[in-house]
């Protein structure tokens, strides 16, 4: 017995074994890092839905009980009277993203045009101006709002505030407009050439039509990127606690009446703020949704 | 009736140079305000630590390093947590919620910053003034960075809630860029008998390295610009923090709370205040795209931007 377990043992059979049990172990270690990690991405998961689902829960909890009709018919009280609402700030952001819209849809999208047809260096200059645009903080956005209309002006008004916020919406429509027109296919482009059309014709009968629903969606996105902003509008708008339709004039927006009521020591306008909030998130929500919704049925609509 | 080719062409070029023109008028508009401050003061100003405008002194510092402590709290949280993030909604969610789970995050994204502000104000202010500043005190406090009063308010706070608020904007990207690595690559890692995290962290990660820097990079701007969310919840307090519990600013939160009360030399500051953020902007940019470069090494073209 003990002569045949002291003979030498074969060589290969050895080291087979031992890579057999090198690979086990490490398909075993393999296994288990493999599990830990995982479970780190799972709770990273968690982390990262818990700050977010609470933000959500709380705006709807804290904010429909502010919504009574004086929130959607009233202005701003002073600190102490009941009864108050959010109808100037209601006003004030319809009135500035109305104005801004009006401005910047038609000027992004001809820019978004321009650049869609043309390859050149002034068009890369124009799209690399317009990538840098949207990463300008917003807040030296509202600096040159003030400096440009306000200082200019000598007053704070709605119009300020509707430049700044078109400042910010500019470059966001250009883009969006030149991505969704570069995917108009070329043959349409050029059957319509060969019709002898004009290149006016072609891109108000043609281009644009195709690209009707990514340039709902961008402009859509840029409008509920343009009301959330707030920083912009306190350097501009001023803010303004009775009714005011006249942008020539300072004005409430939701986002300031957010700003301002969150630091309020007064429960009830911390309230207000609360509905202001749970207003501006549904909104803008329902612009992000709705530009999605859009884009798919018109995409149906055209097949 | 339409118009001629080069009249519709004409009026494409006059919209793209009203376009140019809005860029170099804001560039203009800013730099000619802040002149006199650089004029009355020279560069020092900058670097210098006290800030007490009724004496004439305008040391920017403590808020530059304001907003870059706050933005560097807010990138060292939200780059594991939100790459973690991305890659579970990628590949380990089932199915069926993935799609749901993914739309709603990116849906968030779009949640105005002012109510991340509101929420950290007065919802979190509290709960981290009560449990979680004492907490990590009694836990970290050796480390020296959790000295001072647990005020809820704050440098740590204004950084948790930064980080909130670019989450939903860097997971929405990575995932973007996590789910379009070929499936090629990854049936053959598994083939090759890789374990499921081998896969994600040597196929997966990598390939889609440089559209991850991408969306660390703009989740970076976003934080450095932020105004209203920080200055809600950073108590502003115009000293350099000594710790993470104390009250800071930041360059925005300085702009917006001095700017009703400014004028003449103070109000010129606050734009030279705002040129110096739009530089810090530029650099930490630039040092996000050399990155992407470096690491990205020879195959940078395809998603470097």
């Amino acid at each position: 017995m003990t002569a045949l377990l002291d003979t030498p043992a074969d060589p290969s059979v050895e080291r087979r074994r031992a890579v057999q049990q090198a690979a086990s172990s490490s398909l075993g270690r393999r296994k288990l890092a493999s599990r830990l990690a995982l479970g780190v991405c799972w709770l990273f998961l968690a982390i990262a839905i818990v700050p977010l689902v609470a933000i959500v829960v709380n705006v709807i909890s804290k904010g429909l009980p502010a919504w009574s009709t004086d929130f959607f018919t009233h202005s701003t009280t002073p600190e102490g009277v009941p009864g108050g609402g959010a109808w100037n700030a209601i006003v004030g952001t319809i009135v500035i993203t109305a104005i801004a819209v009006a401005v910047t849809v038609p000027l992004g999208l001809l820019c978004g045009l321009f650049l869609a047809e043309s390859d050149g260096r002034v068009a890369a200059v124009l799209r690399f101006t317009a990538d840098v645009m949207t990463g300008i903080p917003s807040i030296t956005v509202g600096i040159f709002g003030y400096i440009a209309i306000v200082q200019h002006f000598k007053a704070y008004s709605g119009l300020a505030g509707a430049f700044a916020i078109g400042f910010i919406m500019l470059p966001v429509i250009t883009r969006a407009g030149e991505t969704a027109f570069r995917g108009v296919p070329r043959s349409l482009n050029e059957a319509a050439l060969a019709l002898g059309a004009r290149r006016a014709t072609i891109s108000r009968r043609v281009v644009v039509p195709a690209a009707l629903p990514g340039v709902l969606t961008g402009v859509l996105l840029a409008i509920a990127r343009g009301m959330g902003e707030t920083a912009p509008l306190l350097l501009t708008i001023l803010g303004n606690q009775y009714l005011q339709w006249n942008p020539t004039k300072p004005m409430e927006a939701l986002p300031i009446f957010i700003y301002n009521g969150s630091s309020q020591p007064y429960a009830d306008q911390v309230q207000l703020a609360w509905g202001a909030a749970l207003l501006l998130m549904v909104v803008v929500l329902a612009l992000s949704i709705g530009s999605r919704l859009l884009a798919a049925w018109l995409r149906k609509e055209r097949r | 009736m339409s118009l001629p080719d080069n009249g519709y062409r004409a009026i494409l070029a006059v919209m793209a140079a009203v376009f140019g023109g809005l860029a170099v008028w804001f560039l203009i508009a800013v730099v000619v305000q802040s002149r006199s401050a650089f004029d009355t003061l020279g560069f020092s100003w900058i670097f210098q630590k006290v800030w007490d405008p009724s004496h004439g002194k305008f040391g920017l510092l403590p808020f530059i390093l304001g907003t870059l402590e706050t933005t560097a709290i807010a990138v060292v949280l939200a780059v594991p947590i939100g790459l973690g993030t991305a890659l579970a909604l990628a590949y380990l969610v089932p199915e069926r919620a993935r799609a749901a789970l993914s739309t709603t995050v990116e849906l968030l994204a779009a949640v105005p910053s002012v109510v991340y502000g509101l929420w950290g104000l007065v919802v979190l202010a509290p709960v981290f003034g009560s449990t979680v500043e004492p907490f990590l005190t009694s836990v970290l406090g050796w480390t020296g960075l959790f000295d001072g009063p647990n005020r809820g308010v704050g440098l740590l706070l204004a950084g948790v809630i930064l980080f909130i608020m670019i989450l939903p904007t860097m997971v929405a990207i990575s995932r973007d860029v996590l789910v379009v690595v070929p499936s090629e690559q990854v049936e053959g890692a598994m083939a090759l008998g890789a374990t499921r995290w081998q896969v994600l962290r040597k196929v997966v990660v990598p390939g889609a390295r440089t559209g991850l820097l991408g969306a660390f990079t703009l989740a970076t701007g976003r934080a450095l610009g932020e105004t209203v969310a920080v200055a809600l919840v950073i108590g502003n307090s115009p000293f350099i923090a000594h710790s993470l519990k104390s009250p800071a600013a930041t360059i925005p939160s300085l702009i917006v709370n001095n700017f009703g009360e400014s004028s003449g030399l103070q109000l010129s500051v606050l734009f030279a205040a705002g040129l110096v953020l739009l530089v810090i902007g530029i650099l930490v940019n630039a040092a996000a795209r050399w990155l992407v470069w470096s690491a990205a090494g020879s195959n940078a073209g395809a998603g470097a931007r």
